[in-house]
């Protein structure tokens, strides 16, 4: 006799359907999964972290950030410290190509293959352009030959075949939240101009870097269609983010993502998107402590941006790399990303 | 006068432990303990740079 529909367990369904077959979750199993009571978070996350090895593999990716244009941004993401719309303690700066040079240094040195270049723009003028072309030839004339990614905002086709031509491979640009959502967290543009950016990327032949943050008074149903919204652009990576309520931003008053909540995403993320890399990014410091970080490691996440952020403080590097030794997590050498 | 570089008020002023706690987690100094300017600040990924107008930039690495 077969069960009812309404009787199936999720996580039943997930293995069969996920672990097995590798078809990621639906909008409304997403959601069932979110809406799992606390006690069978060890068994998603069990399940999340065999999905991960079965289509992804044992390794980690190890990135580092840096911002080489901080704050002024004209547009008002409302989590965003770096907007110029709102009173943010955080000033305009802009980092040096020396400087860009040293922090991609560091970041090779910590066994990273990623390097990402970040500036708070809406889209990248030619000056910034500029800078990020002088940039990377520095980077390169160093002798390092780290992965490089950008995140510069929305991007015409000419610059996105500029970014090409200077052999950026990768490129991030959230769509921060569910297309309902969105609306209510940015203003100054929309969902599905982000949308036709990623796009553009795509077909341009880079990866794609796309994900967003968790904790922005999003609905449970919302962080599901999220994930699903995802799991339909089929980006290479998907950095997840919780919300770290930054003085002078609509949001400084939120509440901190609480782990066990946290942790559910995690898996219910890997359980929508199996082949992804699911990279831990900002906020884990805050929403998971150290225990938190390990298990969500165990738990469907496959990468991992190591040392600082672009106006926020991480963990030390080595601190990250010592847990993925105690884990018994290798990670992912350069040689196998070229 | 010292001032707390998470929020620029006035060290001796109210309960900073919440400001603390940040610095101490993720967050680099804001404003200038001298003087509450807000300093223009570069992070990277092993450290961070803070630049206040007036009194000269101070570093992770101290």
């Amino acid at each position: 006799m077969t069960a009812a529909p309404e009787q199936i367990d999720v996580l039943d369904e997930a293995r069969e359907q996920v672990l097995e077959r590798g078809v990621g979750l639906s909008e409304a199993q997403v959601l069932k999964v979110l809406e799992l009571p606390e006690d069978r978070i060890p068994e998603l996350l069990a399940l999340a972290h065999e999905v991960r090895e079965r289509w992804c593999g044992p390794e980690v990716e190890v990135e580092g950030i840096v911002s080489l244009k901080t704050g002024g941004c004209p547009e008002d993401c409302h989590f965003c410290s770096q907007s110029g719309q709102f009173p943010s303690p955080v000033r305009s700066a802009w980092l040096d190509i020396p400087g860009l040079v040293r922090a991609a240094r560091q970041t090779r040195e910590t066994g990273a293959t990623e390097f990402c270049i970040v500036a708070a723009v809406r889209g990248p003028d030619k000056r910034l352009l500029s800078q990020v072309r002088d940039g990377i030839k520095a980077i390169r004339a160093d002798g390092n030959d780290i992965q490089i990614a950008c995140s510069l905002g929305m991007l015409t086709q000419e610059q996105v075949d500029e970014l090409v031509a200077m052999g950026v491979h990768r490129y991030n640009h959230n769509l921060e939240t569910a297309r309902s959502h969105f609306p209510n967290v940015v203003t100054t543009h929309s969902w599905e101009e982000r949308w036709d950016t990623l796009k553009m990327i795509r077909d341009a032949g880079m990866e794609v870097c796309c994900g967003g943050i968790i904790g922005m008074g999003e609905s449970l149903a919302q962080r599901a269609e999220f994930a699903v919204q995802l799991a339909e652009l089929e980006p290479d990576e998907v950095p997840l983010n919780f919300l770290i309520p930054n003085p002078g931003t609509p949001y400084e008053n939120y509440p901190v993502v609480e782990g066990a909540e946290a942790l559910r995403t995690v898996g219910a993320f890997r359980l929508a998107l199996p082949r992804t890399i699911l990279r831990f990014a900002g906020g884990r410091e805050l929403t998971f402590g150290d225990l938190g970080a390990k298990q969500g490691m165990l738990g469907g996440i496959n990468a991992i941006i190591v040392g600082n952020y672009l106006t926020n403080l991480g963990r030390p590097a080595q601190q990250d790399l010592d847990m993925l030794e105690e884990l018994s997590m290798p990670i992912k050498a350069l040689s196998q990303t070229l | 006068m010292t001032y707390c570089s998470f929020c620029g008020k006035d060290t001796a002023d109210g309960d900073h432990a919440f400001c603390r706690q940040r610095l101490s987690m993720i967050d680099p100094p804001r404003y200038c303990s001298e003087c509450a300017r807000r300093m223009v600040v570069q992070v990277t990924p092993d450290g961070w740079a803070a630049r206040c107008s007036r009194h000269g930039e101070i570093t992770s690495a101290r």
